[in-house]
């Protein structure tokens, strides 16, 4: 049985309905994301487990148990807020220690707790301080020790990470991935960060206007979207649009409007004249001079553009039907690379099994 | 937060205020509203409820005493007009005030806040009182005046217990109820509006009649609801400071509670002043309200 | 960055003139108690006899006394039940609570006099220092529900969830976290309910009945009757005990002068 199920959960306000009709369920001990741009409901669905707010419709069930008529304090889940929510008036042991406060803990124990939280989150010595004496990435460690002290069943993380710089976010990135698998806790975290959700999740749910669009892991995500908003929100993709013209030996040809007939890999009981759409990675399209006469997909160019971004370079280039395809070449040290230019002919190819078929 | 739980929370905490104004403002006011519909006493006060005949007591006499003795509504025609004249007074004075106030440096605004307030947080009768002084006909203010008339032929003119001294008093209490207004709307003006301006070659006045004012017309709506209505139901200022002329609304209401003791008209006199009063929080809400709109779309 | 506007010889001009208004007559009452003469028309001389007289009058200790403990039962109470009401008007959007508690500051005062002289004399409740308290904390509510409230919109409201989260029930959560950060705010109520009280002089005339005497109304029979420095005497010490608990209050609570701004 999983640790939270969450079964066909909605919540409206007014007209608007931020989660529709939601089901999916949480493993214990999982790292598990909610992850889509704002407004997608991640939060909302978020506070609902926490207790702030309640669905109109569906159940919320923790280790079989409805949630429903227990109040935040009364449920065995913490929550880290973006802000962090530290109370300004109290040091980072009274902070730390509240939980234990509200939980009726002997105070000759507290102390030893609290001690035990802080070192987890490598912030011994800092007990006598107060919140705004602490740096965002200390304010923060403070946060996920209070979260952490009574050992709740869950912790629930509102895009913790946001308001840090960008180096600092990533060493919290790393802390974070270790200290879940050290305390084995399950968390539940948001963020509309796709490239924070791949490298923390053991699952990531993508979600988009109240719904769920692929639950999955990382990598699946990434290499077979299951639609078009999962294919467009994570990473870049190029998204090949056309008819299925032909489908045998497990390879479908869609007729690519600007483009031409390009082969993937997919399912055979897709129908031929079917709508469709690939989804390419442009890490998986080679870049050359000519395109090797082997490869399932070719085709000829020219460069439109090119970004240089030091570990890879990515290219825009116009097919000679007309559609631009955007391909990822990275710039290795050995020196045997050849930056191409705009205006450069090139040739692209790809194998069948690079690209996923997205239906619809 | 949550959508449970707030019912039983909800009245604890707002419980207990509701129930003590409900007590000692709202029911009395409701009894004042019926009693204007009584006959006095024979002592003063209210007659009894039921007569010896056994019919209640209940009649429009004080309200038809009101509409057809043109006295009181000329008392509340001065008192309005009392009002009025304070109100533009205090405008007049704040104005510059708060525009000193609004355009200093962080740490002396909250310096000359307070300079201002002080004066309101002292005792009302001692400010009254202090004009008392300065008006007194041995002051030095009296003083000069008289002398200046005297050099012109003219009578001595007593300054206290006159329309004058009113007058100056009402203004005087009032002026911090205008200019804390009228500061917290003019702090906000973009100054770069008037650089603008400036550099479209409007000179000191055009800035100030074209932008500055009718910017700050929310603040003054605010400043003037807190002068007037106040100002309107006063009563210790004419009764210390005025001539037998010069009594307002508030006055004849005292009296006739303390003095006279008609309940029933009293309580007619001060409901019409609570309905008057309330039309002019209502107009200024209702104005202040059309014009912020206007100013968020429009700017 | 705002760039302050040059304050032209005119403005400083008129508002200095608008301060000079304000205070001098104020300036002058506390000059004269101290003025060796009866009549408060021109400086004589120096003298504290004044001051003696005030030590020695029994009416006007009785009044001082009967002022500070209708003031402290007043702002306590006030205090109490205003918070209540301040905290309910931010948590919770009622009608009924804003209306009841901010007309009676937003009326003349003499309607409220008025009809609480009415209230109490038909109830047959003698008229007295506990009628004045019970008038005073009905109109010192307002206040300092407008100042926690003010108060309260300043705090974060994370900071009520994240006690939840922890495990506090709401009364907890207002115990250990809401209480202590809006405490500055109910202090400067309470000194506001304190001063207010003390002052007060319409509310206070109609119920006090025939016997209470408070400050303010020996003050007025005293402007009235017989005027003489001794006025001035009890009217600067009044002053005096006014302006530190502002200040206090001032410090305690600094936004208590701004009421839109959200800063500390």
């Amino acid at each position: 049985m999983a640790l939270l199920e969450i079964e066909d959960v909605t919540r409206r306000f007014g007209d608007f309905t931020a989660v529709d009709r939601v089901t999916l369920a949480i493993e214990a001990g999982e790292f598990f994301t909610l992850l889509g741009p704002s407004g997608c409901g991640k939060t909302t669905l978020l506070r609902m487990i926490a207790g702030f707010d309640l669905p109109d419709g569906g159940r919320i069930l923790l280790n079989g148990q409805d949630l429903a008529g227990r109040p935040p304090e009364a449920r065995p889940v913490r929550t880290v807020f973006q802000s962090y929510a530290l109370f300004p008036h109290m040091t980072v042991e009274g902070n730390v220690a509240f939980p234990l406060k509200m939980a009726k803990t002997a105070p000759a124990e507290m102390g030893g707790k609290v001690a035990a939280a802080l070192e987890n989150v490598r912030l011994t010595g800092f007990g006598k301080r107060f919140p705004h004496e602490l740096s965002g990435g200390q304010k923060q460690r403070v946060a996920i020790a209070r979260a952490l002290v009574t050992h709740p069943t869950m912790l629930l993380l509102d895009e913790p990470l946001a308001a840090l710089d960008a180096k600092l976010r990533e060493e919290m990135q790393i802390e974070l991935i270790n200290m879940q698998k050290e305390v084995g806790i399950t968390f539940v975290y948001v963020t509309h960060d796709q490239t924070e959700a791949l490298a923390l999740s053991h699952r990531i749910a993508v979600m988009d206007r109240g719904h769920v669009e692929q639950l999955d892991a990382p990598s699946r995500i990434y290499s077979f979207p299951a639609t078009r908003f999962v294919a467009d929100f994570i990473g870049t993709c190029n998204l090949l649009t056309g008819p299925v013209v032909a489908n045998a030996a497990g390879i479908v040809s869609v007729d690519v409007r600007g483009l031409g007939a390009v082969k993937v890999a997919a399912s055979s009981s897709i129908a031929v004249g079917a709508q469709g759409a690939i989804a390419l990675r442009p890490e998986k399209i080679a870049l050359d001079a000519a395109a090797p006469e082997t490869a399932d997909n070719r085709f000829r160019g020219t460069v439109s553009d090119f970004l240089y971004h030091g570990d890879v370079t990515v290219y825009k280039v116009m097919t000679d039907a007309g559609t631009t395809l955007e391909a990822l070449s990275a710039n290795s040290a050995a020196g045997g690379t050849r930056f191409h230019e705009v205006g450069d002919a090139v040739g692209l190819s790809w194998p069948a099994a690079a690209g996923h078929f997205i239906a619809g | 937060m949550n959508r449970r739980g707030e019912g039983l929370g909800k009245w604890l905490v707002s419980g207990p205020p509701i129930l003590y104004l409900l007590l000692f403002f709202a029911i009395p006011a409701l009894i004042m509203v019926l009693a204007s519909f009584r006959t006095p006493g024979e002592f003063g006060g209210l007659a009894p409820l039921i007569d010896e005949a056994g019919k209640p007591d209940v009649n429009v006499d004080s309200y038809v005493r009101f509409f057809t003795e043109p006295v009181y509504t000329q008392i509340f025609v001065k008192s309005f007009v009392y009002a009025v004249a304070t109100t533009l007074l205090c405008l007049a004075i704040a104005y510059p005030l708060a525009t000193l106030i609004a355009r200093s440096s962080k740490r002396h605004r909250d310096l000359l806040l307070l300079l201002v307030i002080l004066p309101f947080w002292s005792n009302f009768l001692i400010r009254v009182y202090a004009w008392m002084i300065v008006l007194g006909p041995q002051a030095a203010l009296a003083r000069m005046v008289n002398g200046l008339l005297g050099a012109f032929g003219a009578e001595p003119v007593s300054l206290l217990f006159s329309s004058f001294a009113v007058l100056i008093c009402l203004v005087y209490v009032h002026l911090p109820f205008m200019v804390l207004p009228l500061y917290a709307n003019l702090e906000k003006h973009d100054q770069a509006l008037l650089d603008a301006a400036q550099d479209l070659g409007a000179n000191a006045w055009q800035r100030f009649w074209r932008i500055t004012f009718p910017l700050s017309l929310p603040g003054v709506y605010a400043g003037a609801a807190l002068v007037f209505i106040p100002a309107l139901g006063i009563f210790a200022i004419p009764d210390i400071l005025g001539g037998p002329d010069d009594s307002l609304i508030g006055n004849v209401i005292k009296q006739q509670f303390l003095e006279t003791r008609d309940w029933p008209f009293g309580s007619v006199l001060s409901i019409v002043l609570t309905v008057a009063a309330l039309a002019f929080a209502g107009l200024a809400a209702w104005v202040g309200a059309r014009s912020t709109r206007r100013e968020a779309s429009g700017a | 960055m705002r760039s302050f506007p040059a304050r032209s010889r005119w403005l400083w001009a008129a508002a200095g003139a608008g301060y000079a208004f304000l205070y001098l007559p104020l300036v002058i009452v506390v000059v004269y108690s101290f003025n060796d003469s009866r009549l408060n028309a021109e400086w004589v001389g120096f003298t504290l006899d004044w001051y003696r007289k005030l030590a020695h009058n029994d009416e006007m200790q009785t009044a001082a006394a009967n002022s500070l403990i209708i003031a402290s039962v007043a702002s306590l109470v006030s205090t109490v039940l205003g918070t209540m009401a301040g905290v309910a008007m931010y948590r919770y959007k009622t009608r009924l609570l804003p209306l009841l508690v901010l007309t009676p500051i937003a009326i003349p005062e003499i309607l409220m006099g008025v009809s609480l002289l009415i209230f109490f004399v038909l109830l047959n409740f003698s008229l007295g220092l506990v009628s004045v308290a019970l008038a005073h904390i009905a109109f010192c509510i307002g206040f300092v529900a407008i100042v926690v409230r003010a108060r309260l919109s300043g705090m974060d409201e994370t900071l009520t969830e994240a006690a939840r989260d922890c495990g506090a029930s709401p009364w907890q959560t207002f115990r250990y976290i809401t209480l202590p950060l809006i405490m500055p705010g109910v202090i400067a109520g309470a000194l506001m309910a304190f001063t207010l009280s003390i002052d007060d002089f319409v509310i206070t005339f109609f119920t006090a009945g025939a016997g209470t005497i408070t400050l303010p109304l020996q003050i007025y029979s005293m402007i009235k009757i017989a005027v003489t420095p001794e006025v001035n005497a009890v009217s600067t010490l009044l002053m005096l005990l006014t302006l530190i608990l502002i200040v206090v209050a001032t410090r305690v609570s600094p936004s208590l002068l701004r009421s839109n701004e959200e800063n500390e």
